[in-house]
């Protein structure tokens, strides 16, 4: 039969040129989403940063241990409290071929300080930069600040001469957002952009003209979005992709189990915390009854000791997780390894607790809780629930999808909330992040997360204190101080730093995974 | 004639505005896309600006006039998510859409035609009811089991097809699947994916429709004449069962195209539901209520066509009409 003889060619022509187009050291990587656009000063978002950070560098470099590098500077020194002064790298190029310059640095502090940039905090602390030369500049602060290096990493240094050209100086947002910087890049990264198609994918390839000495070996790198999870594990395995994540945590023994896969597992920076209302007069639950059992430490005591943080690991996380007694992980600056530890579940405990706070028969509260943000984050609530409710509390479970949730317990709905799960990573890698955002009210631009409002008048000027303190060592005894406050108030209960989990195929030799899950190409070495 | 078109012209613009009107007022539920936007860094006075300058703050009235006014003269706005105009996003993934949805109604009819005529000329044979209980099967099944089944089966397993992705397009005037040998493999797994359902439909109703024409007094006559059993069968029943075919097959078009949703999000296929589903999860407002509009027209559309083919068909309706009129 002749269909059937062309049937028969069809699926061998179709199945001959199966995976026969990838180059050599072409590295193929996916995660959920793509990425938002690649202005620098637009979309503060995790894997958009890093991709951008691929094309644009910063004065320094945060390695795939967190550790700072030279980058655009090749050295700095304080000479007063406020004053920095750095000598630039010379003979770099924009990948226009543009050479980069002191008013390169300039121009970038002008734009990214627009009041339309969402990366102002990189530079909050600048007031301004002094030209000396054309390879020298000075960075004047505001007030002492001892992490000025630490933000320096997320401000990119754009090409003046690129942004006058093509009319891109002006950053805006909204409705009338101008878009030649979102989706070109001259930057003066080791890796250049080919395209961008959004949802679809992005081409990357080496630059060529780079002044550093590349720790990488690809010639091309494409980035796909996948948003199904179980398609994306089905692409590794199948070996169209070399690199994804996240692996979903049932996935991980099957990867481990398929020759030439591998699951990388390590621990993100992120801490997971319930918080509680501590500011209402009246717990939202509770109406006409004029109490908030919250502002009782005792109860937000009896709440920490009746969760059992083990069994959440071992049931819900699948040992992905690692339990915290901190707001801050391992790796970020002003951690406390001595302080780490928890309060000891002990449910006897918690029923005391609450009956000597004069709550012997519990109540009633409403859990606010993601479904789509945090690995497992509605199963954890769902967790809670059981062990409140053994000590009398009834919890109301309130899960839904993050830009719903995020609305409820954040400023838009004037943090309309009791009782909430929220997830932290320190965009400066510094304790004064959290303290500013998540532990105080008082000042300006703090407390924007501060969902439950918690407030103690010595965290409050700790935190003001810990921002221009300078001298490490009296930094970190504030530091220590503020936390212990924290913690023996109970201002939030940390639960617990989750797994990152990334999916590796054959083809990749070495890849350095980052704390802050994703990848930074510049530590792929593919076979 | 003339009389009715405007009439049912009119109808439509009605349901177009309720359409947007309804999912306008639903946006209000779907909480706020200024996190999504501003990072969570951002303090409370950017995220007020950028709720000011989407216009988020004005009661929803005015964003509902604004949106009305703009969306009349072609303009939906900027997507939150892209930072581009939503009529080039969605122009760019109308393709990918259109294409699988070609590819699969193409399949639908392709494989349920025959199958529909050998089941209903053979309907006791063991094949036929191994089809009619695998076509059960493949009729309960959620579309995107399916998926995730033939991804298992033709990409984990056997290694033959991508599970992801339209593959390299060819630029033929719009982005195409169907050119290049990369694009056409790209594009079997969703397309088998999103048309089994419907395909399973064109066989029952092929099936059905043969054993009633087979049946009718025509057929004896014309084996009475002696005609070969393949004249019979194709030339003279399997004309008369098509015509419903075929209209239910137009009709099916719309469902395809928003049932797309899901096979393009289990398959990363960068269409239109795509877009709608990533538009959801990023709260992108603007191109959420332009592709309900859009998929709302798309009905109307084909509603309207469906109307004036009967009306051309049917001389019933015609002459009733003109009955009526002296």
């Amino acid at each position: 039969m002749d269909i059937k003889k062309t049937i028969v060619t069809i699926v061998a022509v179709f199945t001959t040129v199966a995976g026969t187009t990838v180059g050599a050291e072409t590295f193929r990587y996916s995660t959920s989403g793509d990425i938002l656009g690649l202005d620098p000063y637009t979309n503060n978002e995790g894997p958009t940063n890093t991709m951008k950070s691929n094309l644009y560098e910063g004065l320094l470099h945060r390695s795939h241990d967190l550790s700072l590098h030279p980058a655009l500077a090749t050295d700095w020194e304080q000479n007063t409290p406020t004053q920095w002064r750095f000598n630039l790298r010379k003979g770099v190029t924009f990948h226009n071929g543009n050479p980069f310059t002191a008013d390169d640095v300039l121009a970038s502090l002008d734009r990214i300080r627009q009041p339309d940039s969402d990366m102002t905090f990189a530079v909050a602390s600048i007031d301004r930069i002094d030209k000396i030369d054309d390879h020298t500049i000075d960075i004047i602060t505001k007030n002492p600040d001892p992490t000025l290096l630490l933000n320096l990493p997320l401000f990119w240094i754009m090409d003046k001469e690129w942004l006058e050209e093509n009319d891109a100086f002006t950053l805006e947002t909204g409705a009338t957002v101008k878009t030649f910087a979102n989706l070109n890049v001259n930057g003066t990264g080791p890796f250049m952009l080919s395209e961008w198609v959004p949802d679809t994918r992005t081409v990357l390839r080496p630059n060529p003209n780079w002044w550093g000495t590349p720790t990488h070996n690809l010639t091309e790198a494409v980035f796909t979005p996948i948003g199904n999870a179980a398609t994306r594990v089905a692409a590794l395995l199948s070996g169209e992709i070399d690199l994804m994540y996240p692996v979903p945590l049932q996935d991980i023994p099957r990867l481990e189990n398929t020759p030439g896969i591998t699951a990388l597992q390590g621990a993100e920076l992120r801490t997971i915390f319930f918080g509680f209302d501590q500011h209402r007069d009246e717990l939202l639950d509770m109406p006409g009854s004029g109490k908030n059992p919250f502002k009782d430490v005792r109860v937000r005591k009896a709440f920490y000791q009746a969760i059992n943080i083990e069994a959440i690991k071992r049931a819900v996380m699948r040992n992905a997780s690692i339990p915290a007694g901190l707001m801050i992980a391992p790796g970020i600056n002003g951690y406390q390894a001595d302080m780490n530890d928890r309060f000891a579940y002990d449910p006897e405990e918690s029923k005391r607790l609450l009956a000597e706070a004069g709550y012997p028969d519990g109540f009633e509260v409403t859990l606010d809780c993601p479904n789509d943000r945090y690995v497992n984050d509605e199963a954890i609530c769902i967790a809670v629930v059981p062990m409140l409710k053994r000590v009398g509390i009834d919890v109301k479970l309130n899960a839904q999808t993050k830009s719903l949730h995020f609305q409820k317990i954040g400023q838009t709905e004037n943090w309309n909330t009791s009782f909430f799960m929220l997830g932290w990573t320190p965009g400066s890698y510094d304790a004064h992040n959290p303290l500013n955002q998540l532990m105080s009210v008082d000042g300006e631009g703090q407390g924007t997360w501060n969902s439950g409002r918690y407030s103690n008048p010595r965290v409050e000027e700790l935190t003001d204190l810990v921002a221009k303190e300078t001298d490490t060592a009296k930094r970190n005894e504030m530091i220590r101080e503020a936390f212990q406050i924290h913690k023996d108030e109970v201002g939030h209960i940390p639960l617990h730093q989750q797994a990152l989990a990334w999916g590796i195929g054959k083809r990749v030799k070495e890849v350095k995974q980052r704390p802050f899950n994703d990848v930074d190409l510049r530590y792929v070495i593919m076979n | 004639m003339l009389a009715f078109i405007i009439r049912r012209l009119f109808q439509s613009l009605l349901v177009m505005v309720a359409v947007g009107f309804i999912a306008f007022s639903l946006f209000n539920f779907v909480g706020d896309p200024v996190n999504n936007m501003v990072g969570i860094d951002a303090t409370i006075e950017e995220r007020q600006r950028m709720a000011e300058s989407l216009g988020l703050n004005d009661p929803f009235p005015v964003q509902f006039a604004r949106f009305a006014a703009n969306a009349v003269r072609g303009d939906f706005g900027q997507s939150f998510r892209l930072s581009v105009p939503v009529e080039d996003a969605i122009a760019e993934r109308l393709p990918a859409t259109l294409e699988l949805v070609f590819v699969a109604a193409l399949l639908s009819l392709a494989i349920g035609v025959p199958l529909g005529v050998y089941t209903g000329l053979h309907r006791n044979s063991p094949l036929s009811r191994l089809l009619l209980t695998v076509s059960l099967i493949g009729i309960s099944l959620p579309t995107f089991l399916i998926g995730i089944l033939l991804i298992l089966v033709f990409s984990v397993w056997l290694n033959w097809l991508p599970s992801f992705g339209r593959g390299e397009t060819v630029d033929i005037g719009w982005q195409s699947n169907l050119v290049s040998l990369d694009g056409l493999r790209s594009i079997i797994l969703p397309a088998l994916t999103l048309c089994l359902f419907q395909l399973t439909l064109v066989m029952r109703l092929v099936r059905a429709e043969m054993l009633e024409v087979l049946r009718t007094d025509y057929i004896k006559f014309a084996r009475a004449r002696g005609l070969t059993n393949r004249a019979v069968h194709f030339g003279h029943a399997l004309k008369n069962t098509l015509v419903p075919v075929i209209t239910i097959t137009g009709l099916q078009i719309g469902n395809l195209i928003a049932f797309a949703i899901i096979t393009e999000t289990v398959f990363q296929w960068p269409g239109m539901g795509l877009l709608f589903l990533q538009a959801i999860q990023f709260v992108d407002i603007p191109v959420m209520a332009a592709y309900l509009c859009l998929v709302a027209f798309i009905f109307v559309l084909i509603n309207l066509v469906v109307d004036l083919l009967y009306y051309t068909i049917d001389p019933r309706l015609r002459i009733d009409k003109r009955v009526h009129g002296q």
